[in-house]
């Protein structure tokens, strides 16, 4: 097999290499930077030109090589290159080709272009190593205009009434990716720690981002009226987010589409907008590969799985230590706390 | 069915009340008023009957989304809502209408009679021509379950908000059988002289529990009239027009149930209520709740149950007398006035008054509060000598002091995932206690709980798996908990011989292993204590 799943991570035996490995390893390709997939303890890691900055930030001192998307590097004897996912900026696909037969890890990833990460590139291959976090029809992500047009109708009410905004999102990805939607004219935007140093390490990487305030211990509310708070969704449930009262809370997530957790969350509002692929995204991505064989790493994995197969795949599940989009640990997956 | 639509998304869209209340009596102002009193019936429990079954629901929604109806089975309990599963799954309208909430129940109620090629195709129809919003409060209103995070409560705030009214009453003018094809807007809310329905009900009175701190700090003991809390079904005894009438706290009418107060027309006089406790009565005390369980789901009861377990009311208060609404008045002098009235009941009569619990301090009252279980009262209820009999929950006036609930340690072995908010976490779970080497289920839970806690089992529950039986996971028996409860009964139709009243979590208890949870002896013993 090109490919294998071991207790360690997923293994190619011809280059001696894992890719988003769960333990120490000798050699890590890594598909992005976000916690579950980039993990510390490696000795050498491979990422991609766009995705290095984030995993320097969050994994410090680390022996990374980088490569372009699409530039092809030999480990063993395996042919691999990265290849965008759409996912966060940086994030890849991976793909691995050993004696004719290819294999792509999927790593996280979602069809729709946003202006932050390179758009989504359908890879042909053989064997397809697909999550599928929002793998059930249920999954249905509206157009991101017209949610960012929610978002600002939301802010532009709540500064009017004379209420912060303050928007869950994750620190890498989900924060930059509903800054670049936000009309600033509405008001400042304000940023917890988690996310400013992601934007900063991004910024510096030549990413356009609009201007935001980041929120100190001595950032005072009446100096920002009707501003629009950014942070982590686990910052909303400590005392960070007390300052800014009175306030409407809302979180960006793909999981805001199921009225249940948007209610356990205890939000005002819910925005459908996800770094994942949608039921239909999932679909059409895995048709496009070509691939008969389809390995699912996480999310409803079995309902998925069964699917796929009464489509006619080969689908078979990985269990792998990937995690997704989750919202139920409060805790964001990257970035939430500078290293 | 727009403007419902909209309501139902402002109230959804915050968490604040008062901005559910401003919503909800903007409706009640601008929509058109035979929509309005289909609202205010949907959202105090008056549903139109189902007229589909959700099994042909789920066929009809699965085929239009083009997916197998097993796949829809499977994410339905991840969303926790049918009627929101079937409008995720939809494709996207390719008509549009202008008709009201209403019009819709029209249709809706037309298919009872039309044969299920109609039935479909008419629900078909509607899901073609409605935005995904629309879908769900329409799939909510065929489904049956209109709970929509708006409580009655909130509903009666904003109507008052809307129409300048008393809360008070318009809370009483609520109460009662009135259905939308019995009534209009004018009648229901606005007509000065309201036809008179001698059926009607009043508003209960209910009360906050006490906290751990006591009775303390309610001050004076000789301000406060002490009661026992029966656990039996609270009920209202109306006796006007020469009919009698017996209502549930519910609002379900239980007259015809309950034969045992076939007299009371004879015995009360003319515009008399009473507040009271339905109670299985034997000899000089109540039977368990169970014995009154038997007769609730029934309605006509075998002359074997009458006798097996006879009905009597326990009356608390009196809200009306000789046709006079006296709630406002004092509770002694109403009390006084039960009194009297009940004192002209024949003996054999099954209406006696609820004892009033004489005590000097609190401390006696503690002492008496002990020896509640034994006579098959749940705790006592304090209520200010003072206060009138409110509408509704109030906080100070009335008071309940339950009994400490009884507690045993037992294992988790089964888990399944909640539904509405509590979708895709595992909150129902399954309870065994030791007996040798086996574990022995006994009990079902689903609260007590923080959501952090339910977060860390849901994620504990993923990882240790050890069998599927549909949504139901059997899982490693490790984890330990305390069960608190209020009663235990024997029961054939359970394996550990016990039914248990009221079960919930009352502590993780992350001390303990689960060799070391309580024995099926134990339970036994509780039975043998307390059943």
């Amino acid at each position: 097999m090109v490919l294998e799943f071991t207790q360690r991570g997923i293994y190619c035996p011809a280059g001696d290499f894992f890719v988003d490995p769960w333990q120490p390893v000798d050699r890590a390709v890594i598909t992005h930077g976000h916690a579950d997939h980039a993990r510390p303890g490696h000795a050498r890691y491979l990422a991609t030109d766009d995705a290095a900055p984030v995993m320097r930030h969050r994994l410090g001192e680390i022996t990374l090589d980088t490569v372009a998307y699409g530039e092809v590097r030999r480990i063993g004897g395996a042919r691999v290159s990265l290849h965008p996912a759409g996912h966060v900026p940086g994030s890849a696909q991976v793909r691995v080709e050993v004696g004719g037969e290819v294999w792509v890890v999927s790593g996280d990833y979602k069809l729709e272009a946003d202006a932050l990460s390179a758009p989504f590139e359908p890879l042909r291959c053989h064997h397809f190593v697909s999550e599928c976090t929002f793998g059930l029809p249920v999954f249905d992500w509206p157009p991101q205009a017209g949610v960012a047009a929610e978002i600002n109708a939301w802010w532009a009410a709540n500064a009017a009434a004379g209420r912060f905004s303050l928007l869950g999102a994750y620190a890498l990805g989900k924060a930059q990716r509903v800054l670049s939607l936000l009309d600033t004219s509405i008001g400042p935007v304000l940023t917890h720690g988690a996310v400013e140093n992601t934007n900063a390490v991004l910024r510096a990487q030549g990413l356009a981002l609009p201007d935001t305030v980041p929120v100190t211990p001595g950032t005072r509310r009446q100096d920002h009226p009707g501003a629009l708070v950014l942070a982590p969704p686990g910052a909303f449930s400590t005392g960070w987010a007390r300052r800014f009262r009175p306030a409407s809370t809302g979180v960006a997530s793909g999981w805001m589409c199921l009225r249940g957790v948007r209610r356990r969350r205890g939000v005002d509002r819910g925005f459908v907008i996800s770094d994942h692929a949608d039921w239909a995204g999932l679909n059409r991505a895995i048709a496009e590969t070509g691939a008969q064989s389809v390995h699912v790493t996480h999310g409803y994995t079995e309902i998925f799985a069964r699917w796929l197969t009464s489509r006619g795949y080969d689908a078979r599940i990985v269990p792998t230590e990937f995690t997704g989009e989750t919202l139920d640990e409060g805790a964001p997956p990257a970035g939430s706390a500078p290293p | 069915m727009r403007q419902l639509a909209r309501l139902f998304t402002a109230v959804d869209q915050t968490t604040r009340t008062n901005a559910k209340v401003e919503a909800l009596a903007e409706y009640f102002r601008a929509a058109p008023p035979e929509d309005r009193v289909w609202t205010v019936a949907l959202f105090s429990g008056r549903r139109p009957r189902r007229a589909i079954t959700t099994s042909r629901l789920r066929e009809w929604a699965a085929e239009r989304a083009g997916i197998p109806l097993w796949l829809f089975e499977e994410s339905y309990p991840i969303v926790g809502d049918l009627a929101e599963t079937i409008a995720l799954v939809l494709p996207a309208p390719t008509r549009s209408h202008d008709d009201g909430l209403s019009t819709w129940i029209g249709r809706l109620r037309a298919l009872d009679d039309a044969d299920e090629a109609a039935r479909k195709a008419a629900v078909l129809d509607a899901w073609d021509r409605m935005p995904p919003v629309e879908r769900l409060v329409f799939n909510k209103l065929i489904t049956g379950g209109f709970r929509v995070g708006v409580s009655r409560k909130l509903m009666t705030r904003a109507l008052a908000q809307a129409t300048g009214r008393e809360e008070a009453e318009l809370a009483h003018r609520l109460m009662g059988d009135w259905t939308p094809d019995s009534t209009t807007w004018h009648t229901l809310i606005e007509a000065d002289d309201p036809v008179a329905d001698t059926a009607r009900p009043y508003p209960f009175c209910l009360a906050h529990g006490l906290d751990e701190t006591g009775p303390e700090a309610l001050g004076a003991p000789h301000d406060w009239r002490a009661e026992w809390k029966w656990d039996g079904i609270r009920g209202q005894l109306i006796a006007r027009a020469g009919a009698h009438h017996l209502w549930s706290r519910g609002e379900e009418l239980m007259t015809d149930r309950f034969p045992e107060f076939a007299g009371a027309a004879d015995w009360l006089p003319d515009g008399t209520v009473i507040d009271g406790e339905v109670l299985a009565w034997s000899g000089d005390g109540p039977l368990p709740f169970a014995a009154l369980q038997k007769r609730i789901g029934r309605k006509h009861v075998p002359r074997s149950l009458l006798a097996e377990a006879p009905a009597v009311l326990l009356a608390y208060d009196l809200l009306e007398l000789g046709g006079r609404d006296i709630r406002a008045r004092p509770l002694a002098e109403r009390r006084a006035a039960l009194d009297e009235v009940l004192a002209r009941v024949p003996e054999n009569a099954a209406l006696r008054p609820s004892p009033l619990v004489p005590f000097d301090s609190w401390a006696d009252l503690a002492a008496l509060r002990g020896t509640a279980r034994a006579r098959r009262a749940e705790g006592l209820m304090l209520k200010r000598a003072d206060s009138p009999y409110h509408a509704g929950r109030r906080k100070g006036d009335w008071w309940k002091w339950k009994l400490d609930p009884l507690t045993i340690d037992a294992v988790l072995i089964y888990a399944q995932q909640g539904h509405g908010r509590r979708a895709n976490l595992f909150t129902d779970f399954t309870f065994a206690v030791r007996a040798g080497d086996d574990l022995v289920p006994f009990t079902k839970a689903y609260s007590g709980l923080t959501d952090a806690e339910f977060r860390e089992i849901t994620q504990w529950v993923r990882r240790n798996t050890v069998q599927r039986f549909g949504p139901v996971r059997q899982v490693r028996p490790a984890h330990v908990f305390e069960i608190a409860f209020e009663g235990i009964q024997e029961s054939r139709r359970h394996k550990s011989g016990v039914a248990l009243r009221f079960p919930r979590m009352s502590r993780w208890r992350h001390d303990k292993g689960a060799a070391e949870a309580d024995t099926l002896e134990h339970l036994h013993e509780m039975l043998a204590a307390y059943g």
